[in-house]
């Protein structure tokens, strides 16, 4: 069999062209830069709170309690004499775990349920938007505290709790995009290549539809560790003496006149977070979207 | 024509219910149709090895005829018949194999974050078509069939411009083997310049590997050198079917005439200039009584307003809907010399 007539088109030549005048590679992102160092700096700082802190965060010293920052406790201690900075470091590693993982459960449950939705559509579609609807219409706070003081306070709680409310974003963003996706005409050609519907959702309009719910999933960890930090000072969270952010404020706001730092130092922790993971949301969008591979 | 063809369709009607709530009638008011008729018994053929060219214009049906045949959408009433057995409604994977399809819009036929080699691995593997070990090789050959090299396997479609991309969804749709391709307007997304390489590639493909291929498009003149015969469609039905050649000489439906009337060319002449055809074809919610295309028909007789003509033979291999097929060359020139006495008075 010879080959048609119509030129062989040089492919690599217009590669070339086109990673020349391609977006600027990751790296250079520096929204997505600045985001990478702030969260991976707390990630290490949690992951290495054993050897980093230099005392035990829940050891009580009653004789040193409320101190001012000084050599020994460069943040002073609180009320039942702990070491400031110690509680700070390991609060970093509850906060985060619980901020990550209670965005995975509902990420996983909600894109699920969303793309099933949007793909099959039909009744299926219809009762499962309107759960979501019903779930909307409550308040994100109200219903995370009236669950947690259902369940009970504690991490497991928590992770109920928050899952129980933010899975409808995520089955929303997945079912809109899904939408969008089955209709282009790819998802036809892979019918009528003979491809299975699971095959389908599964791998080719999964990772185009992904990338929207991953970049609202990382201000959604924002969003679950200020909730975490909100229901911690207001009692709810964490079972004290674990050392968390929020409960750490809501201890250190007593003596806001005196010993401001106390308070203010895991405030202004919570923002550096907030903001780094920001970042590394609005920097994964420019990644993951797909002009950039336009 | 005694062979079976390898594609039949028998009288397929494709009727949408648009969703009419309570609240929307009550608005409304009046008793206006609500189902929209895409196709309006379609009966057409196409022979083994050969391309059929489809024309119609926007809204013919033609779309909707091409997603029927391969199976994507199916039809309210009427059949496929495929090699003279009817394809099942709900098509396996074999089944759907056979007939591919090739899409109008190169951009979104092609999964951007698939690989051009991924894609076409998938499917060989799926369908066995080859041995895992000869994967690679076919995918290679594949390429080459549609005119890409080799490199082209490790990149994303974005990396490719619309000719080559309308290329590797070719290749794709060649890749299961198929006996039938169904080429929904593959060229009319695509740069002129671009056109006619893709054009030539149909030609090579129904040459080299015996492909019977169905043709859509809205311009005869894209399909002129490229079928052994078109049909033409005019609101949700087949008004004229000929070889190609025969067709450009002897059209036999008003409508045709004004296909080819349309078709910019370097010379004055044509078969008659003043044929203008005016107007958008009516509403399929509200089809013409009689003729469908009467209400634009120069030519049109009383009898066209009530008559309903079905296709009938004029000629050998060609059959037209029109009940005055046979006096259209007269009718013409009346017309001309009509229109070129109003415009020297």
């Amino acid at each position: 069999m010879t080959t048609p007539t119509a030129a062989l088109v040089s492919f690599k030549e217009r590669r070339r062209a086109v990673r020349s005048r391609s977006i600027k590679p990751w790296y250079r992102n520096g929204s997505l830069m600045a985001g990478i160092i702030i969260v991976g700096l707390l990630v290490l700082v949690a992951v290495l709170a054993p050897v980093l802190a230099p005392y035990d965060p829940v050891a009580q010293h009653l004789t040193n309690a409320l101190a001012s920052p000084n050599a020994a406790h460069w943040l002073g201690t609180d009320k039942f004499g702990r070491d400031v900075l110690s509680r700070l470091i390991w609060g970093a590693q509850v906060d985060l775990r619980v901020g990550f993982l209670a965005v995975l459960i509902p990420f996983v449950v909600g894109s699920v349920l969303g793309a099933i939705a949007g793909y099959f559509g039909g009744w299926l579609d219809t009762v499962l938007m309107r759960i979501v609807d019903i779930f909307f219409a409550f308040p994100f706070y109200v219903m995370v505290i009236v669950l947690v003081f259902i369940f009970g306070s504690g991490e497991a709680s928590i992770y109920i709790a928050i899952a129980a409310v933010s899975w409808v974003s995520y089955a929303r963003i997945v079912r809109g995009e899904v939408l969008i996706a089955k209709k282009q005409d790819y998802v036809v050609a892979a019918r009528l290549g003979g491809m299975s519907h699971a095959r389908i959702l599964v791998r080719h309009i999964g990772p185009n539809v992904l990338s929207q719910a991953i970049i609202y999933g990382m201000s959604d960890i924002v969003m679950d560790i200020m909730a975490i930090v909100t229901l911690g000072y207001l009692g709810l969270g964490i079972n004290p003496p674990t050392a968390e952010w929020g409960s750490m404020i809501n201890d250190g706001q007593e003596f806001i006149t005196t010993l401001w730092q106390q308070a203010t130092i895991p405030g202004l922790v919570v923002v550096i977070t907030s903001l780094g993971l920001s970042w590394l949301g609005d920097g994964l969008s420019d990644l993951l979207s797909p002009e950039r591979r336009k | 024509m005694s062979e079976t063809p390898v594609l039949r369709v028998a009288d397929i009607t494709k009727t949408y219910h648009v969703n009419s709530s309570v609240l929307a009638r009550l608005s409304r008011g009046d008793g206006r149709k609500s189902s929209l008729s895409a196709l309006d018994g379609v009966d057409l053929q196409l022979n083994k090895g050969e391309i059929l060219a489809l024309v119609g214009e926007s809204g013919s049906g033609k779309s909707t005829l091409a997603k029927i045949l391969v199976g994507s959408t199916t039809p309210t009433s009427g059949e496929v018949d495929y090699h003279g057995a009817p394809m099942p409604l709900h098509r396996d994977k074999d089944a759907s194999r056979r007939i591919q399809m090739v899409f109008q819009d190169p951009y979104s036929s092609l999964n951007p974050r698939i690989s051009v080699g991924s894609m076409l691995k998938e499917l060989l593997l799926l369908h066995k078509i080859v041995p895992r070990s000869e994967v690679r090789a076919e995918s290679v050959r594949l390429l080459n069939l549609v005119g890409l090299e080799e490199d082209a396997l490790q990149a994303y479609p974005s990396q490719f411009s619309g000719g080559q991309r309308q290329r590797i969804a070719i290749a794709r749709a060649l890749a299961v083997r198929p006996d039938i391709l169904i080429a929904d307007e593959p060229v009319s997304a695509l740069d002129v310049s671009v056109q006619a390489t893709i054009l030539e590639l149909f030609a090579s493909l129904q040459r080299e590997l015996g492909l019977s291929i169905l043709f859509v498009a809205h311009n005869l003149a894209v399909v002129q050198h490229l079928s052994q015969r078109v049909a033409v469609m005019y609101l949700g039905r087949i008004v004229e079917v000929a070889e190609t050649a025969e067709l450009f000489r002897n059209p036999r439906h008003p409508y045709t005439r004004a296909l080819i009337d349309s078709i910019p060319r370097m010379s004055a002449e044509s078969i008659n200039e003043e044929f203008v055809l005016e107007g958008e074809p009516p509403s399929p919610f509200d089809i013409p009584p009689g003729c469908r295309f009467n209400p634009r028909c120069p030519y049109a007789s009383d009898a066209c307003r009530t008559t309903d003509p079905a296709l009938a033979t004029v000629a050998p291999q060609h059959e037209s809907a029109c009940i005055r097929a046979s006096e259209l060359d007269v009718l013409a020139i009346t017309l001309t010399q009509r229109t070129a006495g109003e415009s020297a008075a």
